[in-house]
């Protein structure tokens, strides 16, 4: 099994990479690799806690009605359904300019050093970036 | 020589730089060992035969493998009868077997 | 032996207002700082980076200003300094009509046809 390092930049719900991201972490899990996973700027909104899901008046239906996790719901079930095999690290400083410092448990502050350990330890990197 | 994955995520009618990641993939495909480019999200949208964007999506076919992301064509309603030669219609799965394989290069447009 | 990384920065001006000022830049820098080895490659809007004269100073939103405006060319001029070798697409220059004289000292042209060599001689390459 392998060991990927994914560096991740872009916030929730602006871009179909926040989608994808989590598709291709969901299923390099599923088959057994460790996944390391870097968020630097906008992505380390991905794991706050404070995210709340809402009800839609447009569908007609209420919070409870819509059942709609959102992206700390889907990073929080990473770390349960998989547990061992993923880290998180949030970059500290993209941290402090978003105010972004409280979030899910399993990810943890970090800095381009963690990341940089990470790639020199990982079987592969892949960087999605912001446009 | 190298193998390489590159993951394209934009589409040429919204962005003009996808002319230059065929090129730059059909260049890597003249001195690597195997070149996959892999169609996601609305990277998918030139893969209709019945657009004139795809005349370029088989030419990059015949110089490297193209796969589509099953999910992003799915998302956007495009069935498999509609798909044009040469692009294989795979799941994510096989992007994270290429991402998996030792020294393979990776690269996200 | 640390990875050879190249990192291919494209997307441009997109973080003006962040103390980083360009943040893949200030990514690399740091990583340079921790040992690894790094080069960049500027292509698309990217290039623009290295033209010598770039000054987005004056930005103010009511009684609050931006002491300390992005100084990209600046910024690449240290990375080479600090040993970091920096590609420039020269197609991309020239389409955007930037003249080489313009350019930063010390980046490196490198034509699209010469790329697949070049990416041959790192053992990862990043597009961000």
């Amino acid at each position: 099994m392998a060991t990927i390092t994914l560096a991740l930049m872009d916030p929730p719900y602006e871009t179909e990479t926040t989608t994808t991201a989590f598709r291709i972490i969901d299923a390099a899990l599923r088959a057994g690799h460790h996944v390391k996973v870097f968020a630097y700027e906008g992505a380390v909104n991905l794991t706050m806690a404070e995210q709340a899901p809402h009800a839609n008046p447009v569908k007609g239906t209420s919070v409870e009605e819509e059942q709609h996790p959102t992206t700390k719901d889907w990073a929080a079930a990473l770390f349960r359904t998989y547990p061992g095999r993923i880290e998180w690290v949030n970059c500290g400083l993209c941290v402090d300019e978003r105010g972004a410092g409280n979030w899910i448990e399993g990810p943890v502050r970090g800095s381009p050093k963690e990341f940089a350990a990470w790639v020199e330890a990982s079987d592969n990197t892949l960087v999605i970036p912001a446009k | 020589m190298g193998t390489y994955l590159l993951i394209e995520s934009r589409d040429p009618f919204d962005s003009a730089d996808v002319e230059r990641m065929y090129e730059l993939a059909a260049g890597l495909a003249e001195h690597a060992d195997e070149v996959t480019v892999y169609l996601v999200q609305n990277g998918v949208m030139p893969v209709r035969a019945a657009s004139p964007a795809s005349a370029r999506v088989r030419e990059l076919a015949a110089r490297a493998t193209v796969l589509a992301d099953e999910f992003s064509l799915r998302e956007r309603g495009i069935t498999d009868d509609e798909i044009t030669e040469g692009v294989r219609p795979v799941p994510i799965e096989v992007l994270v077997d290429l991402l998996a394989e030792p020294g393979r290069k990776v690269m996200w447009h | 032996m640390a990875k050879r990384i190249l990192g291919i920065v494209e997307t441009a001006y997109r973080a003006t207002v962040e103390e980083q000022d360009d943040t893949v830049l200030w990514l690399h820098h740091m990583l340079k700082n921790n040992g690894m080895d790094v080069s960049l490659l500027l292509r698309g809007n990217a290039v623009n980076y290295a033209v010598r004269g770039q000054d987005p100073g004056g930005l103010r939103f009511g009684d609050l200003g931006v002491e300390h405006a992005p100084a990209l060319d600046h910024d690449l001029a240290a990375l080479i300094e600090r040993g970091v070798p920096v590609y420039v697409v020269d197609e991309d220059r020239q389409e955007r009509g930037i003249p080489a004289t313009r350019l930063v000292d010390g980046t490196r042209p490198v034509t699209r046809r010469e790329l697949p060599s070049l990416f041959e001689t790192f053992d990862q390459v990043w597009h961000w």
